[in-house]
């Protein structure tokens, strides 16, 4: 803070001293560089807003039947017409919406906390090491789409009657999205903090007596967190697309209970005679999965710094 | 090598005698009961009979060990009965994995489905590498060129679009928005007893593997594109480049037989990791269009809870991902002299 004011008392030789530059300064910088990743960011705060503040102006209940209004092309009291039960399609999608982005941002963290710890503990403790990254080998080598259907097959029933029909498939959904995409984050995490256990400044605080979980917690988890970020970003694209086509299998939510997987898939019965159906929720998910890997991609870049650098 | 590939080989084996054990394990703990769908009319008594018949009523780890034999003792052994012609031992009473819905064996619906996934999803992906190959070259070496940014973009909407959109936005194109009669038609659905026998009959064969290839040659493209751009671009900057120029070689033999046989080695690694995920991705758009495929066979198992099928097919899935896994870390080391894995 004091730099910027010490240019004005510099000797009149010295050149003006630069601006104090902060790492996030910088990242931001590289980051608001790459046009993709600023376009993507736009349309995902779009997207997000839409979502969320829509229904407040567009109040048209999802679930409302209007039989005697259905198969409407778009007019203005039904932007993008009814479906074959007159319910308003706008509507579905919005609310579609919020159940797919919230069935990603969950799921997206789950996957992070469980990759973050196992990945932080493999790498940190020596002794955990070899058991830890063969169970994420193991995780690896299972066929992940064939066992999601399997286990959803299995424990829908039982935990639809145990936390009711939307819940329960929420729950199963997130949870199941979630154990089965951690292993990238867990690997990246454990090389990157194998480095950094060996630093210095890690060996300063063991000689000051922090406690282990202190330096974890303090010194290697804040230097993981870029690497954590580029995760969260394509975990959020994965469970998306993860969600939506289970969904689109017909084993996702119950159909009075609107996502965009599930819209695409209900739209597909009547593909010939209404396509608008499955674009509209297939442009919705094609669109945020594409700005959150833009995003993803643009916040790779900036915090790498080779990339920074280069500028 | 040899060595080491030994070592691999033996190393796959308790690998995938856990995975299996997993899968079992998830399927035998779930809590769903085969004789559910079967009407209410039917006594507990009789339902107790079927489940035992179901081979239901023994504990779990003789069912389990009962598995394992008929999967890798008797189906073996009815294949080389079956492709040599010859008989071995009491061939009558060889227990098989049997499906719970067809009463047929497993595999023998496995052998029924093989050739439709392998013809589209294998089509799909020769497609995807011969499309991604020279998309990345270029790309790399007129980077930040229009092709550049164009092909790039186009790998990204290609990686991020879901292959169900795809698959229905080519049908709404192809098969209903384009006249029936006119020579740009598809056919949305996979005829799976279609013989080709003259030209027209192949025709036909092309036009409806258009589609399903299309939409997974598309997707595996963005994928191994931007691999290939990477991998390239990392070794455009190398300073054996920079010699082989200097030498004076031509453009064309730095680029192609210098820079492409080196950045050549991260990708073929990438395609031989992708395969099995194929068979996975595969699972959708035979769905879409109606391909009685592998995947169609597991959408049917699940929806039917037909353990043991599921566990069979997913074993098979489990069992692929495992060798192509092993199969690219051999490559890597044939292709890169400096690898060694003793």
């Amino acid at each position: 803070m004091t730099d910027a004011a010490l240019p004005n008392q510099a000797p009149p030789g010295e050149p003006a001293m630069r601006p104090h530059r902060s790492l996030w300064r910088d990242v931001w910088a590289q980051f608001a560089v790459h046009k993709g990743a600023m376009a993507g960011t736009g349309i995902f705060v779009f997207i997000v807003l839409a979502v969320f503040i829509g229904p407040y102006i567009h109040t048209l209940d999802p679930s409302f039947i209007d039989i005697r209004n259905k198969n409407q092309g778009p007019s203005f009291e039904h932007p993008m017409g009814t479906d074959q039960l007159g319910r308003d399609t706008f509507a579905q999608v919005l609310a579609g919406g919020q159940v797919s982005l919230a069935v990603g941002v969950t799921a997206m963290a789950l996957s992070l906390v469980i990759g973050t710890l196992i990945g932080v503990l493999a790498g940190y403790f020596r002794r955990l090491d070899g058991p830890l990254m063969r169970f994420t080998d193991l995780f690896l080598a299972l066929p992940l789409l064939p066992l999601l259907l399997v286990i959803i097959m299995l424990f829908r029933d039982t935990l639809r009657s145990a936390f009711g029909p939307e819940t329960g498939i929420f729950i199963l959904i997130v949870f199941v999205i979630g154990i089965t995409s951690w292993m990238q984050t867990a690997r990246i995490v454990r090389g990157d903090v194998l480095g950094l256990k060996e630093r210095e400044f890690v060996l300063a605080a063991h000689s000051i007596g922090t406690r282990q979980h202190r330096v974890i917690s303090r010194h290697i988890f804040p230097n993981v967190l870029s690497p954590i970020m580029v995760s969260a970003t394509l975990g959020i694209a994965n469970a998306i697309i993860t969600e939506s086509a289970l969904s689109f299998l017909g084993l996702g939510f119950p159909s009075d209970f609107p996502t965009w997987g599930r819209l695409v898939f209900d739209g597909v019965t009547f593909l010939e005679q209404h396509p608008e159906r499955v674009l509209y929720p297939g442009m919705a998910i094609a669109l945020t999965v594409l700005s959150v890997n833009y995003m993803g991609d643009g916040i790779r870049d900036a915090l790498d710094p080779r990339i920074r650098s280069n500028r | 090598m040899f060595n080491y590939t030994i070592r691999r080989l033996l190393f796959t084996v308790p690998t995938l005698l856990l995975i299996s054990f997993i899968i079992f394990l998830l399927l035998d703990l779930a809590p769903n009961d085969p004789t559910g769908n079967l009407p209410m009319t039917i006594t507990p008594e009789v339902r107790e009979k079927i489940r035992i018949s179901l081979g239901l009523g023994e504990p779990i780890h003789i069912r389990y060990l009962l598995w394992l034999q008929q999967f890798f003792v008797n189906e073996p052994l009815n294949l080389i009965e079956e492709w040599w012609g010859i008989q071995i031992g009491d061939a009558e009473n060889r227990l098989r994995v049997q499906s719970w819905a067809t009463r047929s064996p497993v595999v023998d619906l496995v052998v029924e489905r093989m050739p439709q996934t392998l013809w589209v999803v294998g089509m799909s992906y020769v497609v995807g590498i011969l499309i991604a190959l020279p998309i990345g070259i270029i790309s790399a070496y007129k980077h930040y060129s229009w092709f550049d940014q164009i092909g790039t973009f186009v790998s990204m909407v290609g990686f991020s679009i879901p292959t169900f959109l795809t698959g229905t936005v080519l049908i709404v194109l192809f098969s209903v928005l384009i006249d029936s009669s006119s020579p740009f038609w598809l056919p949305s659905i996979y005829d799976t007893t279609h013989r080709v026998t003259d030209w027209s009959s192949f025709v036909v064969q092309v036009k409806q593997m258009a589609m399903p290839v299309m939409v997974l040659a598309l997707f595996n493209a963005a994928q191994l594109s931007r691999f290939m751009r990477a991998s390239m671009l990392d070794n455009l900057s190398q300073d054996y480049v920079r010699t082989a120029r200097a030498k004076g070689m031509k453009e064309r033999v730095v680029l192609l037989v210098h820079v492409l046989r080196n950045s050549l080695i991260p990708v073929v690694t990438v395609i031989a990791l992708g395969v099995p995920q194929v068979f996975g991705g595969a699972i959708i758009t035979e769905q879409i269009f109606k391909v009685n495929g592998l995947g169609q066979l597991l959408i049917i198992g699940v929806q039917g809870a037909d353990i043991p099928l599921v566990q069979t097919l997913t074993f098979i899935f489990a069992v692929l991902i495992v060798l192509f896994n092993l199969i690219a870390d051999l490559i890597y080391g044939i292709l890169d002299p400096r690898i060694r894995y003793d």
